[in-house]
């Protein structure tokens, strides 16, 4: 299925999403872009992945449990996009902000296939999501994500590692081969999504003068501050943030 | 479509092995207050006195997502979108938990709504038929889809008569088509009326006519499964009464496209699947 079935933007605002596995530095990244577009007057608006208010309750209590198929775990994912993506990104898109969204439906293309969900259903699933005007891949080698997860973080969680899989009882290692699995269908779709791949294991700064070198050179025209100005006296150029960085 | 019982209506669901399953799945659908929850409840009891081990399941009702629909419902902060996908997990969730496991043990599983509901929800909200009918293509063809159809009106006085006030979400009020709620519920439950009726044909919907008493679309349940099961006896056969043979179980309405009347001779060719 084509990218085309994602709806074409046709709002104020633009849409910048990063994609990446675990590890490959995404985050930071984006959030390193949002500083700078703010810092040039662009109103940004910021959305994670798996932060709606409205649906954190079950994805916390399904997880804890355990209970989640990889079906209501592809709909939970879903539900909390379809939230975010009413009640928050729609809205700032049509009033003209640039919205920085970490992982997108391409996240669900990649792990939901993983986990077993046919690729049919998950990219119908997640049709009535926008088209971005710019979909940023960071691929890195696992290993490089591996390492960059296992010395930063505390434990690494059930789902994260894939262990509803049943791919390894090691937790690590069941990590390792999930990870593995959603870095290959990231890499099978880069094209047919125009990801605009960065080399995730490179220096941090020359990502980020990559990243805006692109966001310049694609966007700009639409970028500094919104006709009439930019924010009212007194109001700081900061976009509100949205829920808990993804992981 | 698939139109064989207990097999995937789209996209199969990862892990579950439909030689497995040997109960029956019967379905009662329909629009808000037209009776539902009542004729389950009926149902349930008959089946159980036959001697059939019965689930009886409905939207809302999972364990994981139940509880965040409540919540969500009560803040009245569901866009159409959201809401669509949180039924939809919702009832995922019961279908590979409890609907799936009780087939796989031959229950006759009764379910009050099914996806029918959640896409004709959808569809009053001006959402993507075939979006929603995809998503839901995870769901089993059940043997038997009973949509009981009444008028707004007996709706109406359901509400009224029943359970004493129009409730916000019956009422479509997140559509934003009218001010209070019983100018709302009329347009709504009329939008989701029509939207059940738009699905009758392709899924084989057995119309009952609802606007009549619970005793009579009791009678006419029980007439159409016990064609599913060998060891139940049918009810004595009403005494025909002016006006109402029993062709009464059809489409009250001619809206209704592809009614199917549940007389003994039509549901015997409906039946044998």
């Amino acid at each position: 299925m084509p990218l085309s079935t994602l709806q074409p933007n046709r709002y104020k605002g633009k849409l910048i999403i990063v994609e990446g596995i675990d590890g490959s530095g995404k985050s930071t990244q984006l959030s390193l872009l949002a500083q700078y577009l703010r810092s040039q007057g662009t109103p940004v608006a910021f959305s994670a992945w798996n932060s709606s208010p409205l649906v954190k309750e079950t994805t916390r209590r399904g997880k804890k449990k355990e209970m989640f198929t990889p079906t209501t775990f592809s709909l939970i994912h879903a539900t909390d996009f379809a939230d975010r993506l009413e009640r928050y990104i729609l809205p700032m898109m049509k009033a003209g902000a640039v919205v920085c969204a970490d992982r997108y439906a391409f996240t669900a293309y990649a792990r939901d296939v993983v986990r077993g969900v046919s690729r049919e259903w998950v990219r119908n699933l997640y049709r009535f999501a926008v088209r971005p005007n710019l979909s940023f891949y960071f691929r890195v080698p696992l290993e490089v994500a591996i390492g960059r997860i296992l010395g930063g973080r505390d434990a690494i969680k059930y789902y994260e590692a894939g262990m509803d899989l049943g791919l390894s009882r090691n937790i690590v290692e069941s990590f390792r081969l999930f990870q593995g699995r959603i870095l290959e269908e990231y890499d099978a779709m880069a094209e047919e999504m125009g990801f605009h791949i960065i080399d995730a294991s490179g220096s941090i700064e020359k990502q980020q003068k990559q990243m805006r070198e692109i966001v310049n050179r694609e966007l700009g025209a639409c970028l500094g501050p919104p006709p009439g100005g930019g924010p009212p006296p007194g109001v700081a150029p900061s976009g509100r943030t949205v829920g808990v960085p993804a992981r | 479509m698939n139109r064989t019982p207990l097999q995937f209506f789209g996209d199969p669901l990862p892990d579950v092995d439909l030689g497995e399953l040997q109960g029956k799945l019967i379905v009662i659908e329909g629009p808000d207050a037209v009776g539902r929850s009542t004729q389950v409840a009926r149902l349930r009891v008959w089946l159980e006195e036959s001697g059939h081990a019965v689930l009886d399941t409905g939207m809302a009702r999972s364990a994981l997502a139940g509880k965040g629909i409540q919540q969500a419902k009560d803040g009245n902060t569901f866009g159409p979108v959201t809401m669509t996908l949180f039924y939809a997990t919702d009832f995922a969730d019961r279908l590979e938990n409890e609907i799936i496991p009780a087939l796989r043990a031959g229950f006759v599983v009764l379910t009050d709504r099914y996806i029918f509901s959640i896409i004709a929800r959808a569809i009053a909200r001006g959402e993507d038929r075939r979006w929603i009918e995809n998503v839901a293509g995870f769901a089993l063809v059940p043997h038997v889809v009973y949509y009981l159809r009444a008028g707004v009106p007996d709706l109406v006085a359901r509400v009224v008569f029943g359970r004493g006030q129009f409730d916000y979400w019956e009422s479509g009020m997140d559509l934003g088509m009218a001010k209070d709620m019983y100018d709302s519920f009329v347009k709504y439950q009329a939008k989701l009326i029509r939207a059940l009726d738009s699905m009758s044909e392709r899924y084989g919907f057995v119309t009952i006519d609802a606007s009549r008493a619970p005793d009579a679309i009791f009678a006419d349940l029980q007439r159409s499964i016990a064609q599913f099961f060998s060891d139940i006896k049918l009810p004595p056969a009403p005494r025909p009464r002016r006006g109402v043979s029993a062709a009464a179980v059809q489409a009250p309405s001619r809206r209704a496209p592809g009614r199917r009347t549940a007389t003994p001779a039509a549901q015997a060719g409906m039946s044998v699947r």
